[in-house]
């Protein structure tokens, strides 16, 4: 448990020592991104009754900073921590592969929560959020950010440059939260995009969260949790058999 | 009782290349032990598999009698190792570094042991300090330092005296000397021979993967060849009774061969009856940098 503690701590510390970058920067990106969206559309689109375009749009950029958030934590430390060789330290300790995982999860999420949090208030300046069902909120924020989390670990055990894992975060990451109805509902899209919007996971994640808020969505909330559990429990169920199988860390 | 470090028939392929082949090794609790062998012989790559950094491709290895991959907890518990890169977290302090590897071992309040391990190696004024501000010197007194929070009964350096000033180098050995002598098991690897023959009881050398000695220090000494006499003689002559020891001459200095220290006292009471003066003297030992080139060229 001490072990666990410790190195949840340590990853804790590592992104509260450079908040500037690691929660300030995503935050302010959120931002501009709400002002230039909501500035140029919100005369145009409504998607819900009685719901503005700049509310609409706020529980998709939370969840889109508490994912792209909660993937950078974990892989961006482990590759930090491969590269520099200082990885030792804890591959050295009796840490269980279970511990080691749950400590990055952790973690990732908190980093996850915290800039989705973060984005949330500075985003109350601008649009006012009705908030139906927090339950639903918290469910799809704690499950959603564990399952990029587990995304985040396993890119950062897999990579071995920054580039590689660059290359993750800008042809997975980024594509499949922008595709996933953050900006818009899918049923504005063609049948075929939306067609395909059924298979992205974080189409699932947005709008069961957006429905904590607004109390419609897209989609029953518990469709989409049954969508985005079974993927928590099988990228969980990988990065445990990666870790104990000391894939790419253990020689 | 069980081995400090145990090894059977040990093998590690990295791709092609065979980084050991079929390594045997058994050092008991409280010996202090050298591993020795040219670049690229595997030592690293056997400490690494001991710490669990390295899976073996076949064998097996344990730790105060832990196998190191079924009962890998308490085979890390009982293990520090010093790691032969110098790596460190550019994050954090040097006590903050050292609190997290107490953490990683489960052990919460360490403060009085870290605080005595600052002393010991000469890291008290810079506690505070963050770790990218050390000198290379002294990230490797951090990195003895953090492999011995846990105060692990088998103790792994990897080269440790690298880049060390003597200075560091003397108080080093001294600590680890006086953990040996409270029965810490200690295994170092070094490229300095003169350090192994000094501190450690026994030595295994490694080539290619192979042990290709493995004795007492004495013993490999012992089985080296004979002591050498340099003479500087008044008239510059060697005795005719003499020529059968001469190994070179050289400057009007005579190299000598001696079997032992017994046999000093006869050639200098030849000498004497000679009537040849003795101007200068010097007898060296065989050394273990010697012994080492010996059974490297021999084993090539
Ligand atoms: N991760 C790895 N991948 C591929 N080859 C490796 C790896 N680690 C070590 N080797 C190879 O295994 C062999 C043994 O290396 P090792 O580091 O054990 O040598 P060493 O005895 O510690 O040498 P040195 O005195 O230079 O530290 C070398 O040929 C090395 O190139
Ligand atoms: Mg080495």
């Amino acid at each position: 448990m001490t072990g666990f503690l410790t190195l949840f701590h340590k990853e804790i510390l590592r992104f509260r020592k450079v908040m500037l970058q690691t929660v300030g920067a995503p935050i302010l990106t959120a931002l501009l991104y709400l002002l230039i969206f909501s500035h140029v559309l919100e005369a145009h689109v409504q998607v819900y009754p009685g719901v503005s375009y700049t509310a609409f749009l706020m529980p998709g950029l939370i969840m889109m900073s508490v994912l792209q958030n909660a993937f950078a934590n974990g892989s961006s430390s482990l590759i930090q921590s491969k590269i520099s060789g200082n990885i030792v330290f804890f591959l050295l300790a009796p840490l269980s592969y279970l511990e080691f995982f749950l400590a990055y999860l952790f973690a990732a999420m908190v980093r996850g929560l915290v800039v989705g949090l973060g984005v949330a208030v500075v985003g109350a300046f601008f649009t006012e959020l009705r908030i139906e069902h927090p339950l639903w909120i918290l469910a799809f924020a704690l499950a959603s950010s564990a399952v990029f989390g587990c995304v985040g670990i396993i890119a950062g055990i897999w990579a071995e440059k920054f580039d590689q894992l660059a290359g993750v975060q800008n042809f997975a990451i980024v594509p499949l939260t922008f595709l996933s109805g953050v900006f818009y509902s899918i049923h504005s899209l063609p049948a075929f995009w939306q067609a395909v919007s059924h298979y992205n996971p974080v189409f699932y994640m947005i709008d069961g969260f957006r429905y904590g808020f607004f109390g419609v969505s897209d989609v029953d909330p518990w469709h989409a949790l049954a969508v985005v559990l079974p993927c928590l429990a099988v990228l969980a169920g990988a990065t445990l058999h990666l870790l104990g199988a000391g894939y790419k860390l253990r020689h | 009782m069980a081995a400090a470090i145990r090894v059977r028939d040990l093998a590690k392929r990295f791709g092609l290349l065979e980084a050991l082949r079929g390594v045997d090794l058994e050092i008991g609790q409280g010996e202090f032990f050298a591993l020795l062998g040219p670049n690229g012989a595997g030592k690293t790559t056997l400490i690494s598999i001991l710490a669990g950094l390295v899976r073996a491709s076949a064998g097996e290895a344990s730790v105060m009698g832990y196998d190191v991959v079924r009962q890998y907890r308490e085979a890390r518990r009982a293990l520090g190792v010093v790691p032969q890169e110098l790596v460190f977290d550019p994050f954090f302090t040097v006590r903050e570094t050292l609190r997290f590897q107490s953490g990683y071992f489960g052990i919460r309040d360490n403060e009085a042991w870290i605080d005595a391990l600052l002393h010991h190696l000469g890291l008290a004024d810079k506690a505070d300090t963050n770790m990218r501000r050390l000198s290379g010197g002294m990230k490797r007194r951090v990195l003895v330092a953090q492999a011995l929070v846990h105060r692990p009964p088998v103790i792994i350096l990897d080269e440790p005296t690298a880049g060390v000033d003597v200075e560091l180098r003397q108080t080093l050995w001294g600590f680890i000397q006086d953990l040996n002598r409270e029965g810490h098991t200690i295994l170092l690897t070094t490229h300095y021979l003169e350090e192994a023959e000094q501190l450690c009881e026994r030595v295994a050398m490694l080539k290619d993967g192979r042990i290709v000695a493995l004795d007492r220090t004495e013993n490999l000494l012992r089985g080296e060849a004979e002591h050498r006499l340099e003479l500087r003689l008044s008239p510059p002559a060697l005795p005719e009774s003499l020529r059968p020891r001469l190994l070179q001459e050289e400057d009007g200095v005579f190299h000598l061969r001696l079997a032992d220290y017994g046999e000093l006292e006869p050639v200098l009471a030849e000498l004497r009856r000679c009537g040849a003066r003795v101007e200068g003297l010097c007898v060296s030992q065989p050394d273990l940098e010697e012994v080492f080139v010996r059974i490297m060229r021999g084993a090539a």
